[in-house]
């Protein structure tokens, strides 16, 4: 299995081009804007101390999928969760289990995880992140 | 699509949500929706630094859907002015508005006390602002409201500095450290109005019209900007690689034009990068990256190794406006005085510009010691310094004159013929001919930007008057289509009017070439008549008399040439605005 991973976190400029592309990558449900993404890019206190990108570190023993009541989130083959958002309540227990903050809540009250599938690779236009078998 | 228009009342705290489809139909978005919106709620009379002024934030329908669109455009009176304020911001501030599901935000009224704002998606929260006035650093600021508020990563922080609340008439306001509305003093604006900042959060989401489209020429955008030498400039070496070039070609303005050429090697684009480039960094949504940051270590004063390091934003424009302008060679120097405005949160353009002129006063004797109470002489960067605080903290009337603008201080003291300002806007870094000073006399916002004047004088060698005027106008005209998408003008290569018109396509609108550039004239013609209803007049005393004594890379410009364009301008423009 593949998985997301930092190339060279110092080289992010805090572009957002990945959370874009994440909400953008779904073929069932396209979404213009940043609220579907299981990335964030942000600042480090100001960008005077430059940027970063935080997404799912891939856990062996995800803390999100044990805590999830509804089995939306399951454990992946190779690290990190998959996520069925047909059974999904908005109950955000997982939000408040990821240690690194790496759920973000949707615009629609459900979650975004990163599920490792690289798309946001092609758009990020300076090399801070790759796929790389887990 | 995103049409709703958010208005916030500081006066009562009160805000009003209105779904407004017939401005992006006929208006785009932007500056096109963004100029009625303030025909609406502002009278043209009115006290620019009183509760009657009015702004407006205003993003397109570009703005969450494509790479580059990342500008806000910001409308108001200028108070430097005195008549149309408008200033774009890049940042994350406009990506945060769309996000909040605003295609625009007005403000108006005054709060009794001080308060930031906080707009939260739907909701609008009005802050207890008393314990962060009086901050002297933006960047403080920025770091406090950072750590109280949420939104981390989906948010703008928007805020006035210390020169806002102090009413400096050339204030700006800083949004994610780096970016700036920084012309025409909207951070006055701010501070007239009690008002420290704006913090904007937001995660909202729309789909395509059509899916497969929407990728495909999101796809194409994307590989134009990397691939193509279409941002090739700002991608290497940025806006600062204009240094050496301008300086050969006699274009570069020095000493307040007082001289033609500098000893600028040690503030070249090239040594910035060689030797202080520290970091780049992105307004949201821009692969390119042009925001080039230097790293400045400097030891202690007073206790041998102890460091810091402070990490400063440079770009052309400050270059010349507080290195060229004001006779500083020095690199460190430099690096110090953009830090010093930065911190104020004062537009380093009219900072500077103010500078040149104050110091050629004192040299002519205008102005006493007295007054400027330091010894200004150009290169002096300590004494600049000082003279940039006082400005700031106003202790004497002089610079209480001067933190109103160049035009403010020289009509009142003496020295108008060499106060570099258009319209009473201090002048931004091309002394390259006619083109350029033509079109920061009849440009909408008094800005380089306006028009391209300085490019136009690059590329074509004679033009006539008349000639010039109407390609001056013609590419304001498409800017307003640019800057209604919102897209970056350093991207205006990518965004041709073909691929404009059909990137429409996937988010659900329809727009052919034909359209968009009479929608540019219209929203030209618009701004022109609320200009004009503020009190604008293009003539020659917007314009000051050493234009006419220097020599540009195109000679010694007559007079009898920009009176034959203004009066061409005023016939068939200007009288036509009604």
């Amino acid at each position: 299995m593949k998985i997301l991973r930092l190339a060279d976190v110092e080289k992010c400029v805090g572009c957002s081009l990945c959370m874009l592309a994440c909400s953008r990558k779904n073929v069932k449900n396209q979404r213009i804007g940043l609220g579907h993404s299981g990335i964030r890019a942000v600042s480090l206190s100001g960008f005077e101390r430059g940027a970063t990108v935080i997404f799912c570190h891939a856990c062996l023993e995800p803390p999100c999928a044990e805590v999830c009541p509804s089995k939306a989130l399951k454990p992946r083959k190779g690290g990190g969760v998959t996520y069925n958002e047909r059974v999904c309540f908005s109950c955000h227990n997982c939000i408040s289990a990821c240690k690194i903050g790496a759920i973000f809540e949707r615009d629609d009250g459900k979650i975004a995880v990163c599920i490792h599938c690289g798309y946001c690779v092609d758009f990020c236009p300076h090399g801070v992140l790759e796929v790389v078998e887990a | 699509m995103i049409s709703r228009v958010l208005t916030i009342d500081l006066s009562d705290y009160t805000y009003e949500i209105q779904e407004r489809e017939d401005l992006v139909e006929k208006w785009i978005g932007g500056v096109g929706a963004g100029i009625q919106i303030l025909k609406e709620r502002l009278n043209p009379s009115a006290d620019p630094l009183s509760q009657k002024n009015v702004i407006v934030f205003s993003t397109g329908p570009f703005t969450p859907a494509y790479p580059y669109a990342s500008k806000t455009v910001a409308l108001f009176k200028s108070p430097l002015t005195g008549e149309l304020g408008e200033t774009h911001a890049g940042g994350r501030t406009a990506m945060a508005i769309a996000s909040a599901g605003y295609m625009s935000v007005a403000i108006e009224g005054k709060s009794e006390k001080p308060v930031y704002i906080v707009i939260d998606g739907d909701r609008v929260h009005f802050r207890d602002g008393r314990s962060i006035v009086g901050i002297r650093d933006s960047l403080i600021l920025g770091r406090i409201l950072a750590e109280i508020e949420g939104g981390r990563g989906i948010r703008s922080i928007i805020r006035a500095g210390y020169a806002g609340e102090k009413l400096v008439r050339y204030a700006c306001l800083t949004t994610e450290t780096y970016r700036h509305f920084g012309r025409l003093g909207l951070g006055a604006v701010f501070g007239s109005k009690n008002l420290l900042a704006v913090v904007v959060i937001g995660n909202k989401t729309y789909p395509p019209a059509d899916q497969k489209l929407y990728r495909e020429i999101y796809s194409e955008i994307y590989r134009i900007g990397v691939e193509s030498e279409a941002m090739k400039k700002y991608h290497l070496l940025g806006t600062a690689e204009n240094v050496l070039p301008l300086n050969e070609l006699g274009g570069l303005p020095v000493k307040n034009l007082t001289e033609r050429r500098f000893d600028c090697e040690d503030i070249s684009g090239e040594k910035f990068a060689d030797e202080n480039l520290g970091r780049r960094i992105a307004c949201s949504h821009c692969p390119t990256a042009c925001i080039h940051i230097a790293a400045l270590r400097e030891e202690y004063e007073d206790e041998r190794y102890f460091f810091k390091t402070v990490m400063i934003g440079y770009d052309y424009e400050l270059i010349y406006a507080l290195g060229s302008m004001i006779g500083v060679k020095n690199r460190r120097d430099l690096l110090k005085l953009i830090h010093r405005v930065e911190s104020f949160g004062l537009d380093a353009i009219s900072t500077g510009v103010c500078l040149a002129w104050a110091t050629e006063a004192f040299k002519r004797g205008f102005v006493s010691r007295e007054d400027t109470i330091v010894d200004l002489e150009f290169g002096n960067s300590a004494s600049y310094l000082k003279a940039i605080n006082w400005i700031v903290e106003q202790p004497n009337e002089f610079y209480s004159d001067l933190a109103k603008g160049a035009r403010y201080a020289a009509e009142k003291y003496g020295g108008t013929e060499f106060a570099m300002t258009f319209a009473g806007n201090e002048m931004p870094g091309y002394n390259t001919g006619y083109a350029s000073y033509i079109g920061l006399t009849i440009g909408l916002r008094h800005s380089h930007l306006d028009n391209g004047g300085y490019s136009l004088d690059q590329k074509v060698s004679s033009l006539s008057p008349q000639e010039t005027v109407d390609r001056l106008v013609k590419e304001e005209m498409w800017r307003q289509v640019l800057s209604s998408l919102v897209v970056c003008f350093f991207a205006r290569n990518v965004f041709r009017p073909e691929l404009v018109s059909r990137a429409f396509l996937p988010i659900g609108f329809q727009f052919t070439e034909d359209e968009l550039e009479k929608i540019g004239e219209r929203i030209y013609m618009e701004k022109l008549k609320l200009k004009k209803a503020m009190g604008y007049e293009p003539d020659l005393s917007q314009i000051p008399e050493r234009v006419f004594e220097v020599e540009t890379p195109h000679g010694r410009l007559e007079r009898e040439f920009f009176e034959d364009a203004l009066n061409y301008y005023r016939r068939t423009y200007f009288l036509k605005a009604d």
